[in-house]
């Protein structure tokens, strides 16, 4: 069976032909794949919206990982905004304490929609829940968000990664950025093409980023890289939204961002061995956290 | 294409931390335990690349358990599942290995329960979706895609004929088809990625046929 696109190229010639959003040809072709009537699609994509939801939620409420090493940041962030002199704006961040209470909640081994991933899952939903306020879109509108982003990261997972261990973070808070400019573009009334650049200014502008977690957790520093990922996504679909293009086109930075991913080195792919985590610091924690033991054992 | 549906993209929905070393590594733990068709009463697990250096701090080990206890991605039993395990009579042992293998994200699960014994390997790409690679040492690539059975055979001729016979006779329309086998005349393996939805009257069907040693159901 074929698909409707291949890359972003056709995903933007299609919406344009058939005069339909990116999200529209996501839900077409999710229906062609599986067979699988459009109510039922957008249900699954409803529950996967309050799953969404009720992560930010509880992350705003204030959580903490098992390790101690994150939590309760999305809680500052909230209170420092309600006090209304932000420099970089009440909407940015807004997103930013959004994204960060999902990886808190992802961290502390809540309930989280993978969005591609679990440790970039704070990015499109972070940045969903802010622009909310701004646009006020219907629910559908918000469910086609999730749509639009899951077009270009489908793209990303086929044509390139989504893992860490296989292409660094690049491949995990990148896409994930990039899905959710896409999406802001879409929502925000921007065209197909303004999409496909809001997903390339903000890729671009991560290649290369790597996996370094300390200990191997998901918590340092991918909690703060999906705050800034949500603050990448939303400057570069303001930027789309602008008229400014991107001379290199969505495609070719995703082809980019693979080959990058295929050099990097192993010890900077989600192994813990280098960056951040062999820091002084990173090693202190991890020793801390797991002190010597190396395997684990039932009864 | 490895990834076909959007839900591949948006989701899981899941328990943290990891797609790849949480929820992916419960979903092979559970595709070992649909195929093993029980559960084990003890598991040895070897963990390569970056499963074995970050195992501990991602839940790979107790995202695995839960898998072998039936447990899916979102299940919050997820984060108990060593006490579990012990509570059901399952006991485990994990051996992070150094050796390279083609996946960073790789997992050989041995498991057993003093009568049957079960070797599988699977393979974490991205996004807590999974492929397992190799069952009791036969290669083999299961998308996850599609609901699949599994036929262990004799390597004799017609036995792959029959078997499709029988899914045809019931509509049901095979996606993809692999077969493999150790030696010539020996022990071989089907694997049978199919549209449609296979009842358990047909697997016992295909269970009476000829030369057929065990059928198993994956759902996807």
């Amino acid at each position: 069976m074929d698909v409707l696109f291949h890359n972003v190229r056709e995903l933007v010639d299609r919406a344009n032909s058939e005069q339909k959003l990116i999200s529209e040809i996501m839900i077409e072709q999710e229906m062609l794949i599986t067979g699988r009537s459009r109510e039922e699609i957008m249900a699954q994509m409803d529950r996967n919206l309050t799953v969404m939801e009720e992560a930010v939620e509880k992350g705003l409420k204030g959580v903490r990982s098992t390790s101690g090493l994150t939590g309760g940041d999305a809680v500052l962030l909230q209170a420092y905004m309600k006090k209304g002199n932000t420099l970089s704006g009440e909407l940015m961040l807004d997103a930013v304490s959004k994204a960060v209470a999902t990886n808190e909640v992802n961290a502390a081994m809540g309930t989280i929609c993978a969005t591609p991933t679990a440790g970039s899952a704070g990015v499109v939903p972070g940045t969903l829940f802010a622009v909310k306020n701004k646009l006020n879109p219907t629910r559908e509108q918000m469910i086609r968000y999730l749509f639009n982003a899951g077009a270009f990261g489908f793209v990303v997972a086929n044509n390139a990664s989504i893992s860490g261990a296989a292409g660094g973070c690049q491949a995990e808070v990148g896409s994930a950025a990039g899905m959710a400019a896409a999406a802001i573009v879409e929502m925000a009334g921007g065209t197909p093409e303004q999409s496909s650049t809001a997903f390339a200014i903000t890729l671009k502008n991560m290649l290369g980023l790597v996996c370094d977690p300390v200990a191997g957790l998901v918590e340092v520093p991918c909690v703060k890289r999906n705050a800034m990922g949500a603050s990448n996504s939303l400057v570069a679909a303001d930027m789309a939204l602008a008229g400014v293009t991107s001379r290199i086109p969505c495609d070719e930075v995703i082809d980019a961002m693979y080959k990058i991913g295929q050099t990097m080195p192993t010890a900077l792919k989600e192994t813990a061995q280098g960056g951040l985590a062999a820091t002084p610091t990173g090693k202190w924690l991890e020793a801390k956290i797991f002190g010597g033991a190396v395997v684990t054992s039932g009864n | 294409m490895k990834f076909k549906s959007v839900f591949d993209i948006i989701g899981p929905v899941m328990i943290g931390p990891s797609s790849s070393h949480t929820a992916g590594a419960a979903r092979i733990g559970r595709v070992a335990r649909d195929l093993f068709g029980k559960q084990p009463t003890w598991a040895k697990i070897h963990l390569y690349g970056s499963f074995a250096e970050t195992y501990k701090g991602h839940g790979t080990d107790v995202a695995i358990i839960g898998g072998l206890l039936d447990y899916d991605t979102f299940d919050e039993r997820i984060k108990t599942a060593f006490e579990d395990a012990e509570k059901l009579g399952l006991t485990f042992e994990f051996i992070p290995e150094t050796a390279n293998t083609e996946h960073p994200n790789t997992a050989r699960i041995v498991i057993g329960d003093g009568q049957q014994e079960m070797s599988m390997v699977g393979i974490s790409i991205g996004g807590g979706k999974t492929e397992i690679t190799e069952l009791n040492g036969f290669p083999l690539r299961l998308s996850g895609n599609l609901a699949a059975i599994l036929v262990v055979h004799e390597d004799r001729s017609g036995c792959i004929a029959n078997v499709a016979n029988c899914l045809a006779k019931y509509d049901i329309n095979i996606g993809h088809m692999e077969v493999s086998r150790k030696e010539k005349g020996n022990m071989a393996l089907m694997v049978i990625e199919v549209d449609q939805t296979v009842d358990e009257q047909i697997l016992e069907e295909i269970g009476k046929l000829p030369n057929i040693t065990q059928v198993t159901r994956i759902a996807d």
